[in-house]
């Protein structure tokens, strides 16, 4: 009998999630939608004024993209959990750790990377300059990684919770804070002309950190939640 | 050899059992009894770790499990009242996707033996949400039929199957048994299998 390594059932769970998402694909579309609609609503209410938006412009996005990845937070565990898939993937005979770790590269991919890509589009309605708006990709491309992960140990933590997606946003959201200072604060830096390796370099530090230490937790959490 | 000594279980303040020991040896099965809300599932999901027990221990070769951890896994299936399995997706890739997560690498043709062994000819590659309940319930239970797990633990495994589905199953404990398989279940139904006397354990 063949037997998985470790990297393949990796690569299985990943390809899983991704099929699993593309045969909903509303779910994926909701989520870049919102993250459009909440960007487009600010220079709507703001009224046109140039300067105001392009200060404006990275905390805005990076909340946007804050909540957005929020809303596909409790879906995360919860669809496996109801139909028993969870129950199976703790009997997996490798680290329950490592399908986590898959489950959040796939939550990317899924939620993270379509933010990353349509950043600069929307980073454009504020005007916002080209090396602004590759520092905003990059700190992106670094920082919603970071989200995906922390979000996953809170949605393990409220799984098979009422009211869960709520008390969700409170758990994760203020772990999200130093993401959100650093992000921005990288576009504001070169808006400025200051360097931004700093506060990149942070993100980049946030990410090894939890890419070691959150897939374990999480899988901690889930094994609590299914008592 | 699965061991199991002093078992104590409670879910919330109430105490299921106590003192619960079992053995089960190669090529044996057991059937646990008892009225609903005894305990049946809350022991067969402490066999598989999901709960913690109180007190007692549960050992494989005279090992205890959380010591062994995925060693143990890797000896067992487990079939839950959840079906563990993906409207969207097909029987097929839904086979192949749950044998993967047993650490199983199963290909297309494998795949498709075993589910046309289940009676699922010519629907192995629909989306499982377009069967019936009888049908996602042969989906789960061909994972039964791959894989070299050596204790399988069932929870109702009979739920929703039809006449010939329920000997079909018969069979295929009677053949996991005879190749040195082991087997603890539950169900509200009459099971069979021919030549093999089915121990029982009554919670009470």
């Amino acid at each position: 009998m063949n037997r998985l390594s470790i990297i393949n059932l990796l690569v299985l769970v990943v390809r899983r999630d991704l099929l699993l998402a593309m045969r909903r694909r509303a779910d994926v579309l909701t989520i870049l939608v919102f993250f459009i609609l909440i960007v487009s609503l600010f220079p709507l209410g703001v009224g046109p004024e140039m300067d105001m938006l392009r200060k404006m412009a990275p905390g805005v996005l990076w909340v946007a993209a804050l909540l957005a990845s929020m809303l596909s937070l409790g879906r995360l565990f919860s669809a496996d959990y109801l139909d028993g898939t969870l129950e199976q993937m703790m009997l997996a005979p490798q680290s329950l750790s490592v399908l986590v770790l898959g489950k959040m590269i796939s939550h990317w991919v899924v939620s993270g990377l379509p933010l990353v890509l349509m950043a600069p589009v929307l980073g454009l309605q504020f005007d916002m300059s080209p090396e602004a708006l590759l520092v905003l990709m990059l700190g992106l491309l670094l920082g919603t990684p970071v989200l995906s992960m922390l979000g996953a140990i809170g949605a393990a933590l409220t799984l098979g919770l009422r009211g869960g997606g709520v008390l969700l946003s409170l758990l994760v959201l203020p772990l999200c804070i130093p993401v959100l200072i650093f992000g921005s604060g990288a576009v504001e830096a070169v808006s400025s002309g200051l360097s931004v390796t700093s506060n990149l370099s942070l993100i980049a530090a946030l990410l090894m950190l939890c890419l070691v230490f959150t897939p374990w937790v999480t899988a901690q959490a889930l094994r609590i939640s299914m008592e | 050899m699965l061991g199991v000594g002093n078992l104590a279980c409670s879910r919330g303040d109430h105490r299921l059992f106590s003192g619960l020991n079992l053995t089960l040896h190669a090529g044996q099965i057991m059937q646990v009894q008892g009225e609903n809300g005894k305990g049946k599932t809350s022991l067969l999901r402490t066999l598989c770790g999901f709960l913690q027990p109180d007190e007692g221990k549960i050992s494989w070769c005279g090992t205890d499990v959380r010591e062994l951890g995925e060693e143990y896994f890797a000896n067992l299936l487990y079939l839950g009242h959840h079906n563990a399995i993906k409207d969207e997706l097909s029987a097929l890739e839904n086979l192949r996707i749950s044998a993967g997560l047993s650490g199983i690498v199963l290909d297309e043709n494998q795949a498709i033996t075993a589910l046309r062994r289940m009676g699922l000819k010519g629907r192995e590659r629909l989306p499982t949400k377009v069967l019936s309940q009888g049908q996602r319930r042969r989906v789960a239970l061909a994972r039964l039929l791959v894989g070299d797990a050596k204790l399988w633990v069932l929870d109702e495994p009979l739920t929703a199957l039809d006449v010939g589905a329920v000997a079909l199953i018969e069979e295929l404990l009677g053949e996991h048994l005879s190749k040195q398989g082991m087997v603890i279940f539950t169900t509200h139904q009459p099971l069979t299998i021919k030549g093999v006397e089915i121990a029982r354990l009554a919670l009470l």
